[in-house]
């Protein structure tokens, strides 16, 4: 398979009044896989996903999408170009409908299509109530579905899973296999059980610094990964 | 379909009651509507995009004098003086936008307030052209369209509704396109809407221009149907007169910008009649709507009631 790069970023930098969050990091992802982003808290996952899509400036260093260079580009921008995000904590319209929020996503309000993508986690009983009323978990699937809803290239996750029951994890995790091949999914996430079914490819970061990069046995198997990260269990 | 009803029924509402009405009270309705307009536009930042503007009145104050200096001493007629007052709150609120804009929350507050009060100093201070505080008179005869009297106590009433209808039609309208879909979104998430890839500074931008302009025109309008300009229209309460009506009346809501205008306007024309301290009144009356009724009449009334209510 002749791999197409969709997402890299060369020398990534970014310093917070002199604490280096993420430290000048080379990256890339391939059209249609799945990586997973792990690491310690504090290893700099969360900046590094807020420079890829726009959130945070980067101090130095580039980020290239789907060929072009968008280093200087602002939020709203990327994802125009077929980004799409998950925040880590969740943020809805919690005082609008689930068709409202689905609807922004999708922008437009067509009544079957915001169905469809409810449908996806499902949801579609609920598209008329407040997002607010919805449990924490539920919360959480609507954002995953309004990030599904923009039918992005790249679908970025700051730790989906936080709060979801095991049986909203099976959920999510058939429409991560369901979405791959097609969209490429950045996933930052803390439940290995999830990494391990998921991932096409894990990257490690600490302090930081990539510390590797591979298949998911493969990291499994790193010494220095289980080391720093995943204890020997 | 009963949205658009709803909006025309109001407006057929107010146009029969100029022909029914007694002369005292048209009066009134006139200046009200003026006013409501006012409100109307301070809504689409307040109420629509969540952008608290404490300095409304110089948005007001620049469609009062764009059209009252033209006027006076410019000679001009009233439909392009109009449109000087106009052009004057747009592009004003623009430049205001465009500055302010650059601070949220709090700062925004400040910042609003104070530019106000740089244009209600700046109105004292060409006190030549302006009269300050003492303001001056349109004339009679230069206050027409045409054949058109707009100082006659009929025409007036019609001019004022219909400057009333082109803004909450066009308010109307606002919220059902998606440019009023993602002002909306603005008010509730920021970070989450730009999230969706929404530029949130030009939606922002477009709010305070729409908003200072309507704004604008009532000032203007004010003006010409009153036939008097002056410093106090720039001053601080009439910057917090239109967030007053707008939270009485609902804020975020196309028809609590009126409704609010109307409940003060008479409530402190009752109470004027029975008590110089009408204003204690005023204000025991707006703390009990902020305990319980924090949405304002018409969205109280869309709280419990009608769900469809734009």
């Amino acid at each position: 398979m002749a791999a197409v790069t969709i997402l890299e970023t060369k020398g990534l930098h970014r310093e917070f009044g002199g604490l280096t969050a993420v430290d000048r990091v080379d990256f890339t992802m391939t059209q249609g896989e799945v990586h997973a982003l792990i690491g310690p808290n504090g290893a700099g996952k969360s900046t590094f996903v807020g420079m890829v899509s726009g959130r945070i400036w980067a101090s130095g260093g580039r980020v290239i999408f789907d060929g072009q260079d968008i280093t200087a580009r602002p939020a709203h921008a990327r994802i125009r170009m077929g980004m799409a995000y998950t925040f880590q904590i969740t943020a809805i319209y919690a005082r609008l409908s689930l068709f409202e929020n689905i609807a922004l996503a999708l922008g437009e309000r067509s009544r079957p299509r915001v169905q469809e993508a409810l449908d996806h986690v499902g949801l579609t009983e609920r598209m008329d109530e407040i997002a607010g009323d919805l449990s924490y978990g539920h919360q959480r699937l609507l954002e995953i579905a309004m990030g599904v809803a923009q039918a992005p290239r790249l679908l970025i996750l700051d730790e989906p899973t936080q709060g979801l029951a095991e049986s909203e994890i099976e959920g999510f995790n058939a429409l991560i296999r369901r979405l791959a091949g097609e969209t490429s999914i950045l996933l930052i996430e803390h439940n290995m059980n999830v990494v391990m079914a998921l991932a096409d490819r894990i990257t490690v970061l600490d302090t930081g610094r990539i510390l590797a990069t591979g298949a998911p046995d493969e990291i499994h198997a790193d010494p220095h990964v289980q080391e720093a990260y995943l204890g020997t269990g | 379909m009963k949205v658009l009803g709803l909006h025309l029924g109001l407006l057929a509402l107010l146009a029969v009651l100029g022909m029914i009405l007694p002369a005292y009270h048209q009066g009134n309705l006139s200046r009200i509507m003026v006013l409501a307009t006012y409100a109307v536009g301070y809504n689409v930042m307040f109420g629509y995009t969540g952008l608290l503007s404490l300095g409304h009145a110089m948005f007001f104050g620049a469609g009062m004098y764009g059209l009252g200096l033209a006027m006076q001493h410019g000679g001009v007629g009233a439909v392009p003086a109009f449109g000087i007052g106009l052009v004057s709150a747009a592009v004003l609120s623009a430049v205001v936008a465009v500055l302010a804009l650059r601070t949220i929350g709090v700062a925004f507050m400040i910042v609003t307030l104070m530019f106000s009060q740089a244009a209600f100093l700046s109105a004292l201070y060409f006190g030549e052209w302006t009269r300050g505080d003492e303001g001056f008179v349109l004339a009679q005869q230069i206050r027409r369209v045409g054949e058109v009297d707009l100082s006659n106590p009929v025409t007036r009433y019609y001019a004022a509704l219909l400057l009333f209808s082109v803004a909450l039609l066009l308010t109307m309208r606002m919220t059902q396109v998606r440019f009023g879909h993602v002002l909306v979104a603005v008010r509730e998430n920021e970070e989450r809407t730009r999230m969706l890839g929404y530029s949130v500074w030009s939606h922002k931008f477009w709010a305070v221009v729409i908003s200072g302009t309507i704004s604008g025109a009532a000032g203007a309008a004010y003006a010409l149907l009153f036939g008097y300009v002056g410093a106090s229209f720039v001053s601080v309460p009439y910057s917090i007169f239109p967030l007053l009506w707008v939270l009485l009346g609902g804020a975020g809501t196309t028809i609590g910008p009126f409704v609010g205008t109307l409940f003060m306007f008479y409530l402190i024309d009752y109470l004027s009649g029975l008590t110089t301290a009408y204003m204690l009144v005023v204000g025991i009356v707006l703390v009990l709507l902020t305990l319980f009724a924090r949405a304002g009449l018409m969205g109280e009334i869309r709280k419990r009631w009608v769900p469809w209510l734009p």
